[in-house]
């Protein structure tokens, strides 16, 4: 596995327990749409990811991000300016 | 216009708009209005759309031709009826007239605004205070204003609307920490990039549960993490701590914060709102905080009643004893009735009442304006974690016997509705 599919896969098991009606994961999958996810469980679900890999996801990114795959870039990203 | 307004309004009179290029922007409110009309529908009274026919006293209105003992305003010391502050009002209206027509920075600033903001710097013991016109317009000044593009507002993610509302008006990074979590704060402070300001912003008294922030832990994160820290007092003016500055000076942590907001809407019994501060250049924010700027100033009247209950309230020892009484008693009355409240004690002078969904809400809310008592209803979104509470709020001048009488009522209510046993 690549450090990207690695990334994949954590935030994929960060996402189960919020992952109520046991939608299939891609990188396509959108929160708000596919997830039907509101504002409450963000906040949950953002710090859980937050505090798996210790970094920020300001709310000013949090706007721009719609699907799991521009999740997981993020990570990427963020963990790769430490 | 003028012909339409005369003829009461009728849905079936309603033109739909013709959709062949853009739509109608008010589609998308679709699903709250059928929402509300279902609720409607079974027979409830609008929550969102009562009218104080007559108010007597702080504690005591007309609605729907009923006297119903007021619990859920946020008058928390009785002031609005205050004889001294009623004269002060009176005379500025006479004197300065009924409008200022201006803003702050141009012919706004009256005699009056000046001697408010020489209340506040007495009451607070503060070098600087800005009277700004409603404490959301403080809120929206001071975060959008002092945090920059490079900068980052750490906030609670149960904060108030105005908060907010202040971090999406500027332009700074934004980052959230869990409701009171202070292990959760610095975790997120500590993740910071080195470059960059920081303001931690927190709340004495959080008004939806009527929680208190554990101040002393919290700022002491902040400081070591070279943040400026904010705290929002509204629910908290007027009788926590010696001198009834709030919930930080309770904590005496009163040297570590750097700018204290509060409002006139709810102790001091008026309308308006304030940041106070020692830093040596807040007066700059007269000129750069847009909020304060681009609208128009408090009537002369308002400040002038504001003022002075300011003043009255540096002396209110007794008011606010027997507010805490009365918020303990109610709490434990209630508790014992078997409902459910949202902390283990009375934190403060707001106790909410959680309930399992909004149409029990809805109906406990109404059997209990049946009865005779007004409580505050609240909802998700504006509520943490999907809560349907009714929140009580309770006044200094709330008497022994009302309170009584509204534990009867909750009995009565609760019965009837089968939120209690
Ligand atoms: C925590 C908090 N901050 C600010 C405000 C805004 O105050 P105002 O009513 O003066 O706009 C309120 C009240 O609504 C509040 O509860």
């Amino acid at each position: 596995m690549t450090d990207r599919d690695e990334t994949f896969a954590k935030v994929a098991e960060l996402i189960e327990p919020f992952n109520k009606k046991d939608i299939q994961l891609t990188e396509a999958t959108t929160f708000a749409g596919d997830l039907e996810w509101d504002s409450l469980i963000v906040m949950d679900f953002v710090a859980s990811v937050e505090d798996e890999f210790d970094i920020l996801i300001t709310m000013n990114m949090q706007a721009e991000i719609e699907s799991v795959g521009q999740l997981v870039d993020a990570v990427e990203n963020l963990r790769n300016e430490e | 216009m003028t012909e339409a307004a005369r003829t009461p309004y009728d849905p079936a009179d309603e033109v739909p708009m013709d959709h062949t290029v853009g739509r109608d922007l008010f589609s998308k409110f679709d699903p709250l209005i059928n929402e509300r009309q279902a609720l409607l529908d079974t027979g409830v009274r609008d929550p969102f759309a009562l009218v104080m026919e007559k108010v007597h006293s702080p504690t005591l209105a007309t609605i729907n031709a009923k006297k119903t003992i007021l619990l859920g305003t946020y008058n928390y010391m009785g002031m609005t009826f205050d004889p001294d502050v009623i004269a002060a009002g009176k005379r500025a209206l006479d004197e300065y007239g009924s409008g200022t027509t201006g803003s702050r920075v141009l012919n706004g600033t009256y005699q009056g605004h000046k001697e408010c903001e020489e209340a506040l710097k007495e009451f607070y013991g503060t070098r600087h205070a800005m009277v700004f016109s409603t404490g959301y317009q403080a809120n929206l000044g001071l975060m959008s204003t002092i945090a920059g593009k490079e900068d980052y507002i750490i906030l609670d993610a149960d904060s108030h609307a105005s908060i907010y509302d202040g971090c999406a008006l500027g332009n700074a990074q934004i980052v959230r920490f869990r409701h009171n979590s202070v292990e959760d704060l610095e975790k997120r402070l500590r993740r910071l990039p080195p470059e960059g300001g920081r303001l931690v912003v927190l709340e004495g008294v959080y008004s939806m549960l009527g929680d208190i922030a554990p101040l002393k832990e919290m700022v002491a994160v902040a400081k070591a993490a070279g943040a400026m820290i904010v705290v929002d007092e509204a629910h908290g003016m007027g009788f926590f701590g010696k001198h009834g500055r709030g919930v930080f000076e309770e904590a005496g942590v009163e040297d570590d914060i750097d700018f204290v907001v509060g409002t006139f809407s709810k102790s001091v019994g008026t309308v308006g709102g304030f940041v106070v501060s020692n830093h040596p250049k807040f007066d700059v924010m007269r000129l750069v905080c847009r909020p304060y700027v681009f609208t128009a100033s408090l009537p002369p009247s308002v400040v002038a009643t504001a003022a002075t209950s300011i003043r009255k309230l540096m002396h209110a020892g007794n008011k606010r004893g027997h507010l805490w009484e009365n918020s303990r008693r109610l709490h434990l009355g209630l508790r014992e009735l078997g409902f459910t409240l949202a902390t283990p004690e009375a934190q403060s002078a707001i106790i909410a009442v959680l309930l399992p969904d909004q149409n029990t809400t809805v109906r406990m809310w109404q059997a209990l304006l049946e009865q005779g008592v007004y409580v505050n209803m609240a909802r998700p979104p504006a509520t943490p974690a999907g809560m349907y509470l009714l929140r009580c709020s309770l006044c200094a001048d709330h008497t022994d016997e009302q309170v009584g009488q509204i534990l009867g009522m909750f009995e009565a209510a609760g019965r009837a509705t089968g939120c209690i046993a």
